[in-house]
């Protein structure tokens, strides 16, 4: 049995539909990512699971319990916006204990507890000035702190980090990973980010217009897309448009490529064929490589790690990603013409 | 999608059966104190003097009387004629304040805003010194007398001025500093800047003073109470009708007539504001004037001109009030301010106005603050939320001498229960919140919209209940508004005499209602001694106000500092 249970869940605004039938299992204990385009559904889903706007139909188990119907008040869960909604009349320490307050405890337990969460966020000595004194990232921290006081067990963060700088952002997406695995509580983060998602995520959900497209771990999401958008929208990608030929063959425009084999396609269907830029082959290809093709580097883009190059082989345009010692190995620059391979096991192929 | 789904019903939590009990309560308390007599009102006007339903009679009966009749026309013109003096003079003023470097420019937008704190009577009074019969001026008349449609519009024009200068204040404060830069980058004159830039986007603002101004003129009661003479309006013909002849049928109705153009008025106000916010463009860069002598130096002295008005009808009415015998024996006197000698209240009145000011700061603060927090913050529940909206909006269409005899036809009939607060304080205290109702709830609303709108999920999320949440953060951040609301409760309950003047009985008759009283009465000194109490208490509090503003409140809300 997984901790949370999303069932057959439906949000309406009105005519509009913001979730269309979602349904979607959190373990125990899980990091969980909503990821997907500004507009998809993200905020809206995960409002439902605190029960802040509640779903037009279907259900929520949280820990076996039905939670569909609850208020948010009657919800286990502790939740981070995007604005943090820190009290600004309030110090620090008031803010982040401003949850224990109300269960009758002492005093005394109630400063230990605090003082305690802002250790583990890391601001020790911030407990008595007021957030408006605070830079972003840390008023981020004591907005964490406080909706991880009464000890949640689900967590819930709304783009936490989209309204910080990039140099903060990337600081904070660790603290705030270690800081989950730490305490293991159950954690579901919004993000329009792929790469917050990537690299934060146990698991990633992919949304699209109210819709999963697709739930994996990170690795899955980013090497087997199950659907265009999804390759489209996690990571860089090459399409190329074609025609599906043979069950293991693609027609694009004069070139005949090899691809995994595909069911559910019929030969003269048209299809895209997908191959990321890093997985482009140039180096050590084998006499009877398939899929080789003789391009002409066409733009290079300067990237610092790497250069993104603008191939062109028989009307088919694809880039792709030259590290700067292959660069200089293989002498690449503009004008000239290249061998190069598309493996087959790093292609995919979705329906156009 | 499966339409058999079943609609999620949500149970409710405490915190939303309490803010939903609280919608019904902060509702019904609102139908009570506007809804209801407004309802009367209407009522009455189908109604003979016996009760008796008479359908239109009454109002063929108006229609058909030219001399009443004549009024509402008198009322309209006016109004209109007001309109077109005063919404120039502070567009004026307002331009000098915001787009020039003036001289003391505290002095002059304060010295503006002078004739918010006093009665509307008091301009009326301070112009019989001036040109009355036994007037300074009143030569200068050349024959004519300023008792009638001259003397109204000259006190109108003072006591309208700072209402429609402080929206136009605010309409060309908010210009984007990057349209002039860009019309003077392209090299337009002076004057095309001025009507393609300035007044464009001013245009809202000016159609919201024209129309406020229209209708404080035409709604207002004192002004032509004192110095109307034989020119009637419709706010005296209602007075007439129910103080004098005790017809209030014909009251009742000449009150619709008066509610008319005052609603007319209002809605096409919200009409206009609508178009306005959509027009609204992102962060502008703000307009900071730079120095310009010809320019400054026309301004300065435009503002010392209508400053020196504006002081001199308030010095005459402060001065008047101290003559022993205008304008005969002109010694310094303290006998006008011996009230007991012109009215039974004697300094009684200026109390009760004190304690209904208080009450009516205390008890419509926590109303319209609470109100506006609940219609704003209660989950679900749209309906009710809607009427509170909607019944928070109504009081500033409707004139206080309409409220006001709503208030006689719905809280003195034998079957209301609540007619036990007929001819006591708590009415007057409850028909002043419900006159200024709509101000301090829209100011309410704007503070709430600003906060952070997740600090009640937040606390639901942390299981503390919404109260408390109310008491700790809202209401503590929303403070500096929230004593916004409690001064202009106050300036008003002291300085309003429209609404209440239906409603004292002898022992809690008002300084405003007094100072009408005395100068029916003949005694035009001690009626302006009142008048000028008024404003000092008023201005005071205010003054006040501002000092604390800058001083207490700088302690309380340190958090506000970085
Ligand atoms: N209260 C609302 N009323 C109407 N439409 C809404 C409301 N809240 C969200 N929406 C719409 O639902 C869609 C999904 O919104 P949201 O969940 O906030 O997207 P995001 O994925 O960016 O968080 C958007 O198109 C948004 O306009
Ligand atoms: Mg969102």
């Amino acid at each position: 049995m997984s901790y949370l249970e999303v069932r057959n869940l439906h949000k309406r605004f009105g005519d509009f539909t913001a979730l269309g039938d979602v349904s979607l299992d959190v373990g125990e204990g899980e990091f969980v990512c909503f990821l997907g385009p500004s507009g998809c559904g993200k905020t809206t889903l995960l409002r439902a699971i605190a029960g802040l706007d509640p779903q037009t139909s279907g259900t929520i188990r949280q820990k076996g319990r039905d939670v569909s119907a609850l208020p948010p008040a009657a919800r286990d869960f502790g939740i981070v916006f995007q604005s943090y909604a820190l009290f600004p009349n309030l110090t620090v320490g008031d803010n982040v204990g401003y949850g224990l307050v109300s269960r009758r405890q002492k005093k005394a337990e109630i400063a230990k507890r605090v003082s305690e969460l802002l250790a583990l966020v890391g601001l020790p000595d911030a407990g008595p000035r007021y957030p408006a004194q605070l830079s972003g990232g840390q008023q981020q921290r004591v907005a964490l702190a406080r909706a991880l006081a009464t000890s949640p067990g689900l967590l819930l963060l709304d783009e936490p980090l989209s309204a910080l700088d990039a140099r903060v952002r990337l600081r904070l997406r660790h603290e705030i990973k270690a800081l989950q695995r730490r305490l293991g509580v159950t954690t579901i983060m919004v993000t329009h980010d792929q790469e917050e998602a990537l690299t934060m995520a146990d698991r990633i959900v992919v949304m699209n217009q109210g819709e999963i497209e697709q739930v994996g771990a990170p690795q899955e999401i980013y090497r087997q897309p199950m659907t265009a958008f999804v390759a489209d929208f996690v990571g860089a990608m090459n399409f190329l448009d074609g025609v599906f030929a043979a069950p293991d063959r693609v027609q694009v425009g004069s070139v005949s490529l090899a691809c995994p084999p595909q069911d559910g396609l019929a030969p003269g269907n048209k299809v895209r064929l997908c191959i990321r830029p890093e997985d482009v082959r140039v180096r050590d290809l084998p006499a009877d490589v398939p899929n080789r093709l003789t391009v002409e580097v066409g733009e290079l883009d300067f990237v610092g790690a790497f250069c993104r190059a603008i191939l062109q082989a028989n009307g088919v345009a694809l880039t792709a990603d030259f590290s700067s010692n292959l660069m200089r190995d293989l002498g690449v620059e503009r004008g000239r013409t290249l061998d190069i391979a598309l493996p087959i096991d790093r292609l995919r192929v979705f329906a156009a | 999608m499966s339409l058999a789904a079943p609609i999620q019903r949500v149970r409710l939590s405490r915190d939303d059966l309490l803010m939903r009990i609280g919608v019904c309560v902060v509702a019904v308390a609102l139908l009570v104190i506007v809804g209801l007599p407004l309802w009367s009102l209407l009522v009455k006007g189908f109604e003979d003097r016996d009760g008796k339903f008479v359908g239109l009679a009454n109002y063929i009966a108006y229609f058909s009387t030219p001399a009443l009749f004549a009024s509402a026309f008198n009322s309209l013109y006016v109004a209109l004629v007001c309109t077109l003096i005063v919404v120039p003079i502070a567009f004026l003023y307002a331009y000098a304040l915001t787009r020039a470097v003036l001289p003391l420019r505290w002095l002059f937008q304060g010295v503006a805003l002078i004739p918010i704190f006093a009665p509307s009577l008091l301009p009326g009074l301070a112009l019989i010194y001036l040109f009355g019969t036994q007037g300074f001026f009143k030569s200068w008349l050349g024959g004519g007398q300023i008792y009638g449609f001259e003397g109204i519009v000259i006190a109108q024009v003072f006591y309208c001025l700072p209402h429609a200068m402080l929206i136009l204040v605010t309409a060309l404060a908010t210009a984007d500093a990057r349209l002039y830069e860009a019309a003077d980058a392209l090299g337009a004159s002076k004057l095309r800047v001025f009507f393609t830039v300035t007044l464009p986007g001013a245009k809202y603002g000016v159609i919201s003073a024209a129309l406020v101004v229209f209708t404080l003129v035409i709604t207002d009661f004192g002004i032509a109470k004192v110095i109307g003479g034989n020119f009637n309006v419709l706010a005296t013909d209602v007075y007439k009708q129910v103080i004098g002849q005790q017809n209030f049928s014909m009251g009742a109705v000449v009150g619709m007539v008066l509610l008319a153009p005052a609603a007319l008025a209002f809605a096409v106000d919200r009409f206009v504001q609508r178009k306005q916010v959509a027009l609204l463009t992102a962060h502008a860069v703000p307009l900071v004037p730079r120095p310009k002598l010809g320019r400054d130096v026309f301004y300065t002295l435009l503002c010392a001109v209508v400053a020196a008005g504006i002081l001199l009808i308030l010095g005459m009415a402060v001065w008047g009030s101290f003559i022993k015998y205008w304008p005969y024996n002109l010694e310094l006197t303290w006998a006008n301010y011996k009230f007991e000698a012109f009215d039974a209240n004697g300094w009684d009145s200026y109390w009760n106005s004190i304690v209904m000011a208080l009450g009516a700061a205390a008890f419509g603060t926590a109303l319209t603050f609470t109100g506006a927090w609940l219609a704003e913050k209660t989950r679900g529940f749209f309906l009710l939320r809607d009427l509170v909206r909607l019944l928070a909006f109504l009081p500033m269409a409707v004139p206080g001498l309409v409220l006001g005899l709503g208030y006689i036809f719905f809280f003195n009939a034998a079957a209301n229960p609540l007619n036990v607060i007929y001819g006591t304080m708590a009415i007057l205290v409850v028909n002043t919140v419900a006159h200024f109702y709509t101000v301090g709830h829209l100011t309410a609303t704007t503070a709430l919209k600003q906060i952070d709108p997740e600090f009640e999920a937040v606390s639901a999320s942390l299981k503390v209940p919404i109260w408390r949440t109310f008491a700790r953060v809202t209401a503590p951040i929303c403070l500096p508004s929230i004593l916004d609301v409690a001064i202009y409760l106050f300036v008003n309950a002291m300085t309003t005499v429209s609404s209440v003047i239906f409603l004292y009985s002898p022992d809690t008759k008002l300084a405003s209602v007094a100072a009408v009283n005395i100068e029916e009465a003949g005694t035009t000194a001690a009626a302006t001694a009142l008048c000028v109490v008024i404003v000092a208490t008023s201005a005071a509090v205010k003054a006040l106000h501002l000092l604390s503003d800058r001083f207490l409140l700088g302690r309380l809300q340190a958090w506000r500092r970085r």
